[in-house]
């Protein structure tokens, strides 16, 4: 690991002209990926700003009818246990439960988690070409072992996962990041805007720019939010990534839904939001054949490649469980 | 096998002191290495940071790297041992602490952030009292290790699953152990010890 400078700062302000006057500047918070991918000799910040002594407002949780705030230091592990989580919005709470281990969910926070770099081996071990670690050197993904690979939201430059789970809540929940630290000041990004395709610049992951930070995640209350669900497969049981999984919240009215909102994760490049399957469900009685023909549209326009052809399938059965788990949940708080 | 080590040390000899001595002759070939080497360069990787610890209700002054982990910072300054690591990852859960009462993985949080927190490690356990806490005493019971490297970490983890709340089932209990490898195995024996003292944790 590079030596580095230490700084905890105790305002945002503070913050943010400290990461902004400072090369190679990182927040850090949970540390949790962080740490890792330091040790691993992958991220080489020369400064930390620890912003873990921010005022308590950006560690709490806020509820009312209309949204659910979250400051982005709170811990994975409390918005996990948080009764208006789990009873109003049990995908964010789902997502959050089945990430990680309850360990390193108590060390994470929100902010950073969304954050969550690609666990793509060819972008953690050095040795190999990575766009996304060296840009233009290429990608080894492409043609290599791509088993845990991306078949959504790919480019000839890079098919990297992206990894976390919360995401997958938040966009289909159409969350907002409220921000500071941009050369405007404060500002709010819609959470589909968030993380960037990788296209020709698969290093440039975010829309946040340097010594920006994300302090608040907005997630506005809808019909759907009571009845949603995070559906995650993966190679174990427990304490692994995502293969496939499917974040829904639906809104049904008389055995007709009238809203789907509908996200896929272990499968897309970023966090992905399946508005094509969402349109196929729409108006109409959902039942196994229309979910599977939401899961077809979800997946129209799949690139696998040699080794993770197996998640087109696996996507489509994740996506039509959720959807199927969802609209038989029994729901207390509907409106 | 005694299941306290301080019955050993009758012996004159514990495992740990072994293990210091091995340790401390083994070292002296990489100090003169260390003496040898350009004084910029040493400078460079000594460019240490003042952090006071609060370990198990005691505080330990330390001069640190800054990219020492906690995990390190417990067992190679602090010298408590009781810690293990394992991968030093976050992949195995054998480096568990608790943070304020939250357990945490040590190995994957600097030192110098611990700062401020009240850290507790297995050897805190007793800082109350003279007997084994319930948790332990429930390993012992059941049989829950083999080799034992993962079991301070394992114990750590199960105490807090305990006080948060996540203890209610068999199934709620191994999902909330995830996080904590066990390469002999011994996880029905784990889950038995951890049914066995959760009433008994508080």
């Amino acid at each position: 690991m590079e030596r580095f400078a230490y700084q905890r700062e105790a305002s945002v302000e503070g913050a943010v002209s400290a990461a902004r006057e400072t090369a190679a500047a990182q927040f850090v918070a949970g540390a949790t990926n962080l740490v890792d991918y330091m040790a691993l000799g992958l991220l080489r910040p020369r400064t930390l700003v620890d912003i873990n002594t921010l005022p308590e407002r950006y560690a709490r949780i806020d509820s009312n009818d209309a949204r659910l705030r979250f400051g982005a230091l709170v811990r994975m592990g409390e918005a996990e246990d948080h009764p208006v989580v789990r009873t109003r919005y049990p995908v964010i709470q789902q997502a959050l439960a089945l990430a990680a281990s309850r360990q390193i969910r108590n060390m994470a926070t929100l902010g950073g988690n969304v954050l969550q770099r690609t666990r793509c081996e060819y972008f953690r071990g050095s040795g190999f070409a990575c766009n996304k670690r060296v840009p233009g050197s290429g990608c080894e993904a492409l043609d290599g072992v791509n088993r845990a690979h991306a078949v959504l939201g790919t480019s000839e430059n890079c098919i990297a996962t992206y990894a976390g789970d919360l995401a997958q809540a938040l966009i289909a929940l159409d969350a907002t990041v409220e921000t500071a630290g941009a050369a405007a000041g404060a500002r709010r990004i819609p959470f589909a805007q968030l993380h960037h395709l990788p296209g020709a610049t698969p290093h440039i992951e975010t829309a946040l720019a340097r010594g920006e930070l994300i302090t608040y995640i907005d997630v506005p209350a809808g019909p759907w939010t009571s009845r949603s669900r995070y559906v995650k497969v993966r190679d174990r049981d427990s304490y692994q990534f995502a293969l496939a999984s499917a974040a829904v919240a639906l809104h049904v009215e008389g055995g007709v839904v009238r809203a789907a909102r509908i996200a896929l994760g272990g499968v897309a490049t970023v966090p992905w939001r399946a508005h094509e399957a969402e349109a196929v469900l729409t108006g109409q009685r959902l039942d196994e054949a229309l979910a599977s023909r939401a899961a077809e549209a979800a997946f129209a326009g799949a690139q696998p490649r040699r080794h993770n052809a197996f998640k087109v399938p696996l996507g489509k059965r994740t996506l039509v469980r959720a959807l199927l788990e969802t609209q038989a949940m029994s729901v207390a708080h509907e409106t | 096998m005694p299941a306290d080590p301080r019955i050993l040390s009758a012996q004159g000899f514990t495992r740990r002191t072994f293990l210091y001595r091995a340790a401390s002759t083994a070292a002296l070939p990489l100090s003169v290495e260390a003496a040898a080497r350009p004084a910029a360069q040493v400078g460079a990787a000594s460019a240490a940071a003042s952090v006071t610890l609060r370990i198990n209700g005691q505080a330990y002054p330390l001069s640190l790297d800054p990219r020492t982990t906690l995990l390190d910072a417990i067992r190679d300054h602090a010298g408590l041992t009781g810690t293990k690591k394992g991968c030093g990852h976050g992949q195995c859960g054998a480096c568990t602490v608790h943070l304020d009462g939250r357990r945490v993985l040590s190995c994957l949080t600097f030192a110098l952030m611990g700062a401020g927190h009240e850290i507790t490690t297995i050897e805190g356990l007793r800082a109350g009292g003279a007997g084994l806490h319930p948790m332990q005493q429930a390993f012992i019971d059941q049989d829950a290790f083999q080799c034992g490297y993962c079991t301070p970490g394992q114990i750590m983890s199960a105490i807090a699953c305990v006080r948060e709340g996540h203890a209610s089932s068999a199934g709620e209990i191994r999902e909330y152990m995830s996080g904590n490898l066990c390469r002999c195995a011994a996880y029905p024996n784990i889950l038995a010890a951890i049914e066995q003292a959760k009433d008994a944790t508080t």
